[in-house]
C-alpha cells in the first residue's frame, strides 16, 4: 500500500506542476489581443482609482509618464486570493459557501508546505529539530491541517447542497461537477478518516513525508490514511486538467484582460507584435471580409470592397 | 408566464419562441409606472414575419435570417456555423481576441454571480433566457466538443449539446440580446466575459456567415466605408449641414460661429458621430462655441469617415472595424493634426482610443483624447465665463458604458456638472457601476420589426428605472429635468425610450449633451440655448 501511495504521489505531484505550467505557457503564448480592460484598474494612479477613472481622464495623457501603481494593484489582489473579495462584493450567499472551502485548500497546501519543511529540516538538519521548533511545527501543522480539512469539507459540501438545490445552477450543473465536489469531499473525509483512525504504529505526516522525500518504501502507512493520500493526490492531478485550475486562469483573466491598459507606443514592443499579427492570413469566408487565405490582416483592414460605389 | 427554459431547449426543432415576456413578468418600476397595467403593450410579430425569418428565440426578432427551403440548406449552415467556430479559436483569424475568449471559456465556474449584475436578466424578471451565462454555456459546450474535439469523458465534464440549425439560428439572436455593457465581466470573480462571447459569436456570425444586424452593417459600416458616413452623408451634404449649423447657432448665441474644415496642422481634429449633425445640430453648434470662445485650433474633416467617428465594427465584426478606424486616422494623418478628439460619442471614444490602439502602428497612431477631458479643462481652467444659475433646474447624468467602465472616463463630466449645474444629482449606481441605458450594442438603431418594444421594456427598464429614482422629487410636469447622456447611441435610446412612456409630454424630462448645458450656461450666449422642447 505504502508503495502504491508513494508512486501515486510522485506522480500526482509531476502531473500537476507539469500540467499548470503547461496551461500558463498556453495563454501566456497567446498572441496580446485588441485592449479590452475593464475599470477600475488598480494599478493606477492612486486618486483615479478611488473613482474608477483611467489616464484617459488627463489632457494629453501620450506626453505624461506611464505610472505603476504596484501598491494598488496588491491592496487589490491580496484580499481577493486569501478572502475571494469580489465573490464577498457581488455574490455573499455563494460566499459563504466558497469562502471556507478555498481558504481551506489553502490551509490544506500550506500544512503540506510545513510538513515538507518538517521533513527536509528532520532529514538535513536534524540538530535544528531536536528542539522546540520540532514542536512548534508539528503544533502548527496539526492545527492547520484539522482546520484546513475541516474547512474544506464543510465548504464542498455546502457548495454541493447549493449546486443540487439551486435552481439557478440547475440548468448549467453538469455531472462532472457533481463528481468535482464528491471528489473533494471523499478525498479529505478518507484523509481525515485515516489520520483519526491511525492507530499506535502510526509513523506520523512528518515521518510519512520524510519517506516520500527518501523513497523509503519499507515505512508502514496504515491502509485507510494511505487511501486518502492516493485520493488526494489524484485530486491534485485532476484540477489542472479541468476549469477548476482558474487559479492559472485568473492570473490571466486580471493581468492580461481586465487591467492591461497597456498603450501601444510607437517603436514600442506591441507595436513589434502587431506587425507580425498583421501578417497572419485568415480564412473568414463572408465576401466582405475579402479574406482568403492568402491575403493577410494587414491587407484586409486597409481594403474598402466599397470605396467609389455610390449610396 | 415565466417559461423553464433549459440549455436543450436550444435545439428544439420547432420554430417555436422558447420564452414570451409579458409586462406582469418585468422588473417592477417606480411610479409613474408602478403596475404593469401602467406600461406599454408589446406588439406581436406579424405572422408574415414569423413564416419567413427565423424566429424562435422569443418576443422578437433582430436579424431577419431567412428561414432555410430545405433540409440540405440547413445542414450547410451548420457546417459553415462549425467552421467559423472552429476559426474563432486559432490565432490566424482571431488573434484580436483569441485569450480572453480561451479564459472565458475555460474558466467559467457557472455561480451565477453575473446574473445579478445584468441589468437585461434583472429586468426580464430573471428569464433564463437572457442569463448572461444561458449564451456562454451554449458556446463552451460547443467549443468542448467541435473546437477541442472532446468525446463521452468531455461530454460528462462539461456537458453536451446537440448542434442544429435551429440551435444556431436561435444563438445568433441571442447573441443580440445583450448590450456588451460588460458589467457581469466586472462581478465576475474569476473574470470569465458573458459580454465577449456575445461579441464573438456576433463576429463568427458576420465574419464568415454574413449574418449580421442591417442597421450595423449594410446601413451602418458599410454605407460609412461607401459614402462616408452611417448617416448617409456625403462630405458635401455634410458640409452644408454645418454651414447650416453655423448660421443657426450664430443667430441662437448672438455669437458669430464658423466651423473650420480640413484646417492643416490644427491641434485639435473633432470628430463628431454624425448622427449628431442630423439628430441634434446644437450638440455640433455647441461644440464650435466652446471652442472658438476657448482659443482651440481645432478642424473637422471632409475625408472619407473623417467627419464621423462611428465604428459599428466593434459591436460585430473586427474587419469592418479596423477599416473604419484606419480612415479615421488616415483623415488625422493627412491634416497633420496634433491629435483626434472624440466627440459626444461613447463606442466612438473606446472604439478609436482603446481597441483600435492595437490596430493603429507606425504614422497612424496618432495621439486620441476624450472630449470630456478637454472640456473640462475649458471650464475649470475659467476660459470661458459662466453663470450656473442659467442651468438651475434638475439634471443627473447618464454614464455610457464605453466612455466610463470600459474606458475609465469618469469624473471630468462629473466635475463640469458640479460647477455648472446646481441641481445636478446622481443616478444610482453611477460611475464604472454603471447601467447601460439599453441601446448598447447596436440596439439604439435598432427599430425592426418589434425589436423596440424589447429594448425598452427590457433592455432599457433598468435605466428608465433609474432616471425615474433620480428624479423621483420632482416628477411634476411644472419642473423642466434634464439627462445630460453625453453620448449620441444614448441619447437615441433615451430619446425612443422617453417618447415611447411620453415622459417628455407627462413629466418633462428631457435628455441632451454636456456641450449643450456648458453654452446655456455660457455668459457671452444669449441666455436659452436649451430651449425645452422635444427632439
Amino acid at each position: 500500500m505504502t508503495t502504491l501511495a508513494f508512486a501515486v504521489l510522485y506522480l500526482s505531484a509531476a502531473v500537476f506542476l507539469i500540467a499548470t505550467a503547461a496551461r500558463a505557457v498556453l495563454y501566456a503564448r497567446q498572441p496580446i489581443h485588441l485592449r479590452w480592460e475593464l475599470y477600475p484598474v488598480p494599478h493606477e494612479d492612486p486618486e483615479r482609482v478611488k473613482h474608477g477613472g483611467s489616464y484617459f481622464e488627463e489632457v494629453d495623457w501620450w506626453k505624461k509618464p506611464a505610472r505603476f501603481n504596484l501598491l494598488g494593484e496588491l491592496s487589490f489582489m491580496v484580499p481577493e486570493m486569501l478572502f475571494l473579495k469580489a465573490l464577498h462584493e457581488h455574490n455573499r450567499k455563494l460566499w459563504y459557501r466558497s469562502f471556507p472551502f478555498h481558504f481551506g485548500l489553502y490551509l490544506m497546501m500550506g500544512t503540506v508546505g510545513l510538513v515538507l519543511l518538517a521533513a527536509l529540516l528532520a532529514l538535513f538538519a536534524p540538530s535544528l529539530m531536536a528542539g522546540p521548533l520540532e514542536t512548534g511545527l508539528h503544533a502548527v501543522y496539526t492545527v492547520t491541517g484539522a482546520a484546513g480539512v475541516l474547512l474544506a469539507m464543510a465548504g464542498a459540501l455546502l457548495l454541493l447542497h447549493r449546486r443540487l438545490t439551486d435552481p439557478a445552477l440547475k440548468v448549467y450543473t453538469t455531472p462532472g461537477d457533481i463528481f468535482n465536489l464528491l471528489f473533494f469531499l471523499i478525498a479529505f473525509g478518507v484523509l481525515a478518516a485515516g489520520y483519526l483512525l491511525k492507530g499506535p504504529d502510526f509513523p506520523g505526516v512528518r515521518g510519512i513525508a520524510e519517506g516520500l522525500l527518501r523513497g523509503n518504501l519499507s515505512l508502514s502507512v496504515p491502509p485507510l490514511f494511505a487511501t486518502g493520500l492516493i485520493l488526494s493526490g489524484l485530486l491534485a492531478a485532476y484540477i489542472p486538467l479541468t476549469h477548476m485550475s482558474h487559479f492559472v486562469g485568473k492570473y490571466f483573466t486580471y493581468h492580461s484582460v481586465r487591467w492591461e491598459d497597456h498603450p501601444n507606443r510607437p517603436g514600442g514592443d506591441i507595436e513589434k507584435k502587431l506587425a507580425e499579427y498583421l501578417t497572419y492570413r485568415p480564412t473568414w469566408a463572408a465576401p466582405h471580409v475579402t479574406a482568403d487565405g492568402k491575403r493577410t490582416w494587414a491587407d484586409v483592414a486597409t481594403t474598402n470592397p466599397w470605396q467609389g460605389e455610390k449610396k | 408566464m415565466k417559461d423553464k427554459i433549459t440549455l436543450s431547449d436550444m435545439s428544439r426543432p420547432d420554430r417555436k419562441p422558447l420564452t414570451h415576456v409579458e409586462n406582469a413578468d418585468l422588473m417592477p418600476l417606480p411610479p409613474p409606472l408602478d403596475s404593469p397595467d401602467k406600461d406599454v403593450p408589446w406588439t406581436p410579430l406579424s405572422d408574415k414575419v414569423r413564416q419567413a425569418v427565423e424566429c424562435g428565440l422569443d418576443d422578437t426578432c433582430a436579424l431577419n435570417i431567412p428561414q432555410p427551403k430545405s433540409k440540405e440548406e440547413e445542414d450547410e449552415l451548420v457546417r459553415k456555423f462549425l467552421s467559423g467556430l472552429d476559426k474563432l479559436f486559432t490565432k490566424e483569424n482571431n488573434w484580436t481576441f483569441l485569450q480572453p475568449l480561451v479564459l472565458t471559456m475555460e474558466h467559467c465556474a457557472k455561480c451565477q454571480t453575473c446574473s445579478e449584475a445584468c441589468h437585461i436578466f434583472e429586468a426580464s424578471g430573471g428569464n433564463e433566457l437572457y442569463r448572461p451565462t444561458f449564451r456562454s454555456e451554449i458556446l463552451r459546450r460547443l467549443y468542448f466538443k467541435y473546437v477541442k474535439h472532446g468525446g463521452l469523458l468531455s461530454a460528462w465534464q462539461h456537458g453536451d449539446i446537440e448542434v442544429n440549425w435551429p440551435l444556431v439560428a436561435r444563438l445568433a439572436e441571442l447573441s443580440y440580446r445583450c448590450n456588451l455593457c460588460r458589467r457581469c465581466a466586472q462581478t465576475c470573480p474569476i473574470g470569465a466575459d458573458n459580454g465577449l462571447v456575445a461579441h464573438e459569436l456576433r463576429k463568427l456570425f458576420s465574419q464568415e456567415m454574413g449574418i449580421n444586424a442591417k442597421e450595423c452593417h449594410d446601413n451602418g459600416s458599410v454605407l460609412q466605408l461607401k459614402v462616408g458616413s452611417s448617416t448617409g452623408m456625403s462630405s458635401l451634404v455634410v458640409k452644408d449641414n454645418i454651414e447650416f449649423i453655423d448660421e443657426d447657432m450664430t443667430e441662437k448665441t448672438g455669437i458669430k460661429v464658423e466651423t473650420p474644415w480640413d484646417v492643416e496642422g490644427a491641434e485639435v481634429l473633432l470628430i463628431h458621430n454624425a448622427g449628431e449633425i442630423m439628430a441634434w445640430p446644437e450638440n455640433p453648434g455647441a461644440f464650435a462655441v466652446i471652442l472658438n470662445a476657448a482659443g482651440i485650433t481645432w478642424t473637422l474633416s471632409s475625408e472619407l469617415a473623417g467627419y464621423d467617428s462611428i465604428n459599428y465594427g466593434l459591436w460585430y465584426d473586427d474587419a469592418q472595424f479596423a477599416r473604419v478606424a484606419i480612415k479615421h486616422a488616415e483623415a488625422a494623418k493627412k491634416l497633420k493634426v496634433k491629435k483626434i478628439v472624440l466627440g459626444e460619442c461613447g463606442h466612438a471614444h473606446k472604439a478609436l482610443s482603446i481597441i483600435a490602439d492595437r490596430v493603429l502602428t507606425g504614422e497612424l497612431n496618432i495621439p486620441r483624447e476624450s472630449s470630456m477631458t478637454l472640456l473640462r479643462d475649458i471650464v475649470m481652467s475659467d476660459r470661458i465665463k459662466l453663470d450656473p444659475s442659467r442651468n438651475d433646474f434638475p439634471v443627473t447624468l447618464h454614464d455610457p458604458c464605453n466612455l466610463v467602465r470600459l474606458m475609465g472616463v469618469v469624473e471630468p463630466q462629473r466635475e463640469i456638472l458640479r460647477k455648472i449645474c446646481p441641481q445636478f444629482r446622481e443616478m444610482w449606481p453611477h460611475g464604472v457601476d454603471n447601467y447601460c441605458c439599453g441601446g448598447g450594442s447596436g440596439f439604439a438603431i435598432m427599430s425592426g420589426n418589434n425589436f423596440q418594444d424589447w429594448r425598452f421594456h427590457v433592455s432599457g427598464r433598468k435605466k428608465l428605472q433609474q432616471v425615474l429614482n433620480a428624479f423621483a422629487d420632482c416628477l411634476d410636469p411644472s419642473i423642466p429635468k434634464y439627462i445630460c447622456a453625453p453620448c449620441s447611441n444614448c441619447k437615441g435610446q433615451f430619446r425612443d425610450m422617453l417618447a415611447y412612456y411620453e415622459m417628455w409630454e407627462k413629466h418633462r424630462i428631457l435628455y441632451g449633451g454636456l456641450v449643450e448645458l456648458i453654452v446655456n450656461a455660457m455668459v457671452d450666449v444669449k441666455p436659452g440655448f436649451i430651449e425645452w422642447e422635444w427632439h
